[in-house]
């Protein structure tokens, strides 16, 4: 009887295997593979591309990525810009969704233009904010017309201080990365039942206590989604700043830990598989890192 | 708390460019609950009974009338000063909250003087608890709950503010047959423990007349009757709520009353005292038929369905507007069912009802008929 029971199982296993082959053929080939591979290469000491020989195994890779002047950079531009934009997009995404959920008049046509960055293209709108931004012998810019309107003085923000280089990338991400989150957040609140903003109202709930008790615990599992592909995205960020600031990243002191690898596999200094994976698994370990606190934390909050 | 309803009006707006002109949910509607009573508002769904408790809770502004608890007018309070508690049809108990905390919601939402202690608190959430029997759940989640337990949860959280009204939406409709027999008696032992006045809100007529002290039957927005539940059954006022009222429900024959007597199918079967001639709908209740074998009603037999208790005879008439007419007989008189093609009945006079063809209005007896 049990011997038959786990021939059965072992028959269902068989099949449902055979299932899944497909879907695990194309994951085998085109993920774990070159996952393995790249880390394979990181390893590979004084690869050389052209003859594909090296010469012994090791943390050198590592040591000189870590080493790299350009990747400290590139690593503390991407903190920064991840430690700002994350929060930051998240909480103006859920301040504008709850407003947008509580007016009635013209609620679509709101939708539809804070969600239209979605649909542009990131190098065009990069280009915008450039000329917005930007301060030639010709012309201030827009942005710094405004501030000398408010009495300021005008300031570079594409080729200027790192401050201000920063506050555009900030700014150009949040903006970017907003729509979907706004999306997202207001159709999570508009799945909250009215019967408890009901309930609440009849017990006379203050407003922001029903936001903070109701609303937020209630569309809580949206956030964390948010959050963990927001920092995701964020430390993989890399088109936004080209858009802003050109292919030369380095040189404008703007690049992000996938610029680096995209520059050591391609750009003037490419050629050097085994620093880019080297990079790319050190990026990953971050962001592996992140995710597990993020998920740690957030289902530790639910108990 | 006495609840006066005063000519009370909800118009709701058109929506859309299709369906043009406004709703009247509830349309000058006016009755009074007295103090301490439960209070069912009966009516199918889209009669206004929900809408009309969104009034009394102060969730909806009405277009017009006027609403008073005791003497105060409280049409233009918001709900958290008019002191109810509401049970809402889905319950509506916060998910991510314990039992506990989503009946101490209410009492943290006060400020200033009205703010209780902790101690308070606790001892009121207890109090409540104990009333509706969950004391042991407290520290449970609404989804590890049943149904019939997050009811009564949802009754707690109500009651926990000490409303001078109750007001219970449909509180009934999402448990099972027996537990709803359970947990009506539940929320009468309830009310009339706390003495609260309570408005409840059914479309089930069986729920309202056992244990109501008042209904108000509505439909289309407009009350139709409204008084003690035997009363309303006993002397409906128009056809709709005789249709409405009891079950098995009420069978109907389009019949005629010439001479002071009222015909079906061309045969006499009832005097009709003081009653002018005209066509007339009829409504004859199940229990209001006596076999008799020498009855003026003469109908085709076509089954006896046997409960137990009593015996229903179901036959057909002509004049019936039915397929066929239900006929309630006590298990002792239906001992001799009949078995032939046809079975007579002689008619039980309370319990047989004209209406007006055009105003569906109740014609009344005058007097005390007597069975032909």
């Amino acid at each position: 009887m049990n011997e038959r029971k786990n021939k059965l199982i072992s028959e269902k296993n068989h099949k449902a295997w055979l299932y899944l082959l497909p879907a695990l053929l194309f994951l085998i080939a085109f993920m774990v593979y070159p996952l393995i591979d790249v880390l394979i290469y990181s390893v590979e000491e004084g690869y050389n591309f052209a003859s594909q020989t090296y010469f012994g195994v090791g943390g050198y890779n590592f040591s000189y990525v870590l080493h790299d002047p350009y990747f400290l950079q590139a690593l503390k531009n991407t903190f920064i810009l991840v430690v700002i934009t994350v929060p930051l997009s998240t909480i103006l995404a859920l301040l504008i969704s709850t407003g947008l959920s509580s007016i009635k008049p013209l609620r679509d046509l709101y939708q539809t233009i804070y969600f239209l960055p979605y649909v542009t293209n990131t190098l065009a709108v990069g280009l915008v904010f450039m000329i917005l931004f930007q301060k030639t012998e010709y012309t201030d810019g827009l942005v710094n017309l405004v501030i000398h309107f408010f009495g300021g003085s005008s300031v570079d923000f594409i080729d200027g201080p790192y401050w201000a280089k920063m506050f555009v990338l900030c700014f150009y991400t949040i903006w970017v990365v907003m729509p979907f989150k706004i999306l997202v957040l207001t159709s999570a609140l508009a799945s909250v039942n009215p019967d408890y903003y009901k309930a609440a109202k009849v017990d006379g709930t203050p407003k922001l206590r029903v936001f903070t008790r109701i609303t937020l615990p209630m569309i809580s599992p949206m956030i964390v989604y948010l959050v963990i592909t927001g920092f995701i995205g964020a430390f993989k960020a890399y088109s936004d700043a080209v858009a802003l600031f050109g292919t030369d990243l380095n040189a404008a002191g703007m690049n992000t830990i996938v610029g680096y690898v995209y520059d050591m596999l391609y750009g003037d200094s490419g050629g050097y598989p085994s620093y880019a994976s080297a990079a790319a698994i050190i990026l990953f370990a971050i962001v592996l890192t992140v995710t597990c606190i993020n998920l740690l934390v957030s289902r530790s909050s639910r108990k | 708390m006495n609840i006066v309803l005063e000519n009370l009006t909800k118009e709701f707006p058109a929506r859309g460019k299709r369906n043009s002109g406004s709703v009247k949910a509830v349309d000058h509607v006016s009755c009074q609950i007295p103090d301490g009573e439960l209070m069912g508002l009966l009516g199918p769904s889209g009669c206004g009974k929900s809408t009309t408790l969104n009034l009394l809770c102060g969730l909806e502004k009405p277009t017009e009338g006027k609403i008073f608890f005791g003497d105060e007018d409280v049409t233009a309070l918001a709900p958290e000063f008019r002191g109810v508690g509401m049970v809402f049809q889905n319950y509506a108990l916060y998910p991510h909250l314990s039992v506990r905390q989503n009946i101490r919601f209410p009492l943290e939402n006060r400020k200033g003087k009205d703010k209780l202690s902790k101690e308070e608190m606790n001892r009121r959430v207890e109090d409540a608890a104990r009333l509706v029997q969950i004391e042991e759940l407290m520290d449970r989640k609404p989804g590890e709950l049943s149904g019939g337990q997050q009811q009564r949860v949802a009754i707690a959280r109500a009651l926990v503010k000490f409303p001078k009204v109750l007001l219970l939406d449909e509180p009934l409709s999402n448990l099972d047959a027996r537990l709803r027999l359970k947990t009506r008696e539940e929320i009468r032992k309830i009310q009339k423990q706390t003495g609260i006045t309570t408005v409840f809100v059914t479309h089930d007529q069986d729920e309202a007349m056992s244990i109501c002290d008042r209904i108000a039957v509505m439909k289309d927005g407009l009350l139709m009757q409204q008084g003690r539940p035997q009363e309303v059954y006993d002397h409906p006022a128009n056809l709709f709520v005789a249709r409405f009222l009891g079950t098995p429900p009420i069978n109907l024959f389009a019949g005629e009353v010439r001479g002071q007597t009222l015909y079906l199918g061309g045969k006499p079967v009832l005097p009709a005292p003081g009653v002018p001639d005209q066509p007339v709908w009829t409504g004859i209740r199940p229990e209001g038929f006596i076999l008799k074998a020498d009855g003026p009603l003469e109908c085709q037999m076509e089954r006896v369905e046997v409960t137990g208790r009593d015996v229903s005879i179901i036959s057909s008439h002509s004049a019936c507007t039915e397929g066929t007419l239900r006929s309630i007989i006590s298990s002792e008189e239906g001992a001799a069912a009949p078995t032939a093609r046809t079975v007579r009945f002689a008619l039980k006079p309370g319990k047989v009802f004209l209406f007006s063809k055009d105003t569906e209005e109740v014609i009344p007896l005058s007097g005390e008929g007597k069975e032909l």
